[in-house]
């Protein structure tokens, strides 16, 4: 399916948040994650399944002040 | 030492972790400085994210993480329930900016923000202005801290409304505050710790000295010179000259 990944087009299998993740290589990383803008917990990303136009953000810890 | 929702911190040195030259140097800056809370960000994993999460449990400090960038209430309060899970701590330095320039709080949001994220059960650190009125409101909506700035941030000009920050000690007198962003030198942040402040924030003026290392050592040092001062209790400031040296018993001699 076609969502859109931090920004980018992606054409994904999914069908879950979960699979998507590890899709790209982040199955296993400490991430969290947005679904169209609202908070996804981590507990919700197996049972969560994308659809065609739904738009991801996967954040991680970085530097800030 | 603050207090920061029941929670004791050793140090009332707040230090971000960006804009070092190198993760060492930042580390270094760290232990030179002995901050007792590290400042950190969310932001789209490109792969860097995994190294830097270890570096800084490995500093061994609470962690504080902010929503710097946000725009919105939508944004800062999904950016909080993100950075809660990640960095496990109900901790948010909250920031909702209204001007690119200026980075200048917009305090309408903030307060909403504020108040969603406190009922959420966030412990929230807002970054906002001096404004008796806003901090005011603030506090209804659940903040137990207060974090005005000093100057726009990054941009190093100190306490610009010493004014504004000392009537807020003054109307505040419990609240724990804190002096977050515009420090540029270490003499900004012992004025912050002698106007009563509780604790400073601050990230540039650190990373971008020439010696980051030395740097956060002098800010540790004035912020400790600071705190001394207020306590120790200053004289009051005068127009007129007032001899240190006894008049009494000096000798005749023209």
């Amino acid at each position: 399916m076609k969502i859109t990944l931090n920004g980018e087009a992606r054409d994904l299998n999914g069908p879950s948040v979960q699979d998507a993740l590890a899709e790209i290589g982040l199955g296993a990383a400490k991430v969290a994650t947005a679904l169209n803008g609202a908070f996804l917990p981590a507990a919700a990303r197996a049972e969560t399944t994308l659809k065609d136009g739904d738009a991801l953000e996967v954040v991680a810890p970085m530097q800030g002040g | 030492m603050p207090v920061f929702y029941g929670t004791a911190v050793e140090s009332p040195l707040m230090l971000g972790t960006a804009q070092y030259p190198s993760p060492a140097i930042m580390a270094q800056a760290f232990r030179a400085s002995r901050a007792g809370i590290a400042t950190v960000s969310l932001r789209r994993e490109g792969g860097a994210g995994q190294d830097f999460h270890n570096l800084i449990k490995d500093l061994g400090i609470p962690v504080l993480p902010n929503t710097a960038g946000c725009h919105s209430v939508r944004e800062a309060v999904t950016t909080a329930q993100m950075a809660r899970e990640l960095f496990e701590t109900p901790w948010i330095k909250l920031e909702v900016i209204r001007d690119d320039d200026t980075l200048c709080p917009d305090v309408i949001a903030l307060v909403e923000a504020a108040r969603v994220l406190s009922d959420d059960g966030f412990q929230v650190f807002p970054y906002c202005t001096e404004d008796l009125s806003v901090c005011g409101r603030l506090l209804d909506a659940g903040c137990q801290v207060l974090m005005p700035w000093g100057a726009p941030i990054g941009s190093g000009r100190g306490l610009n409304n010493p004014y504004g920050l000392r009537s807020l000690r003054a109307h505040f007198p419990d609240v724990p505050l804190v002096v977050d962003a515009g420090i540029g030198l270490p003499s900004h942040a012992a004025q912050a710790m002698e106007l009563g402040y509780d604790a400073v924030l601050l990230n540039t003026a650190v990373a971008k000295a020439g010696d980051p290392v030395a740097m956060a050592r002098a800010m540790a040092l004035a912020i400790e010179a600071g705190q001394l001062a207020h306590a120790a209790g200053a004289i009051e400031a005068r127009d007129m000259a007032a001899p240190s040296t006894p008049l009494f018993g000096m000798a005749v001699l023209g």
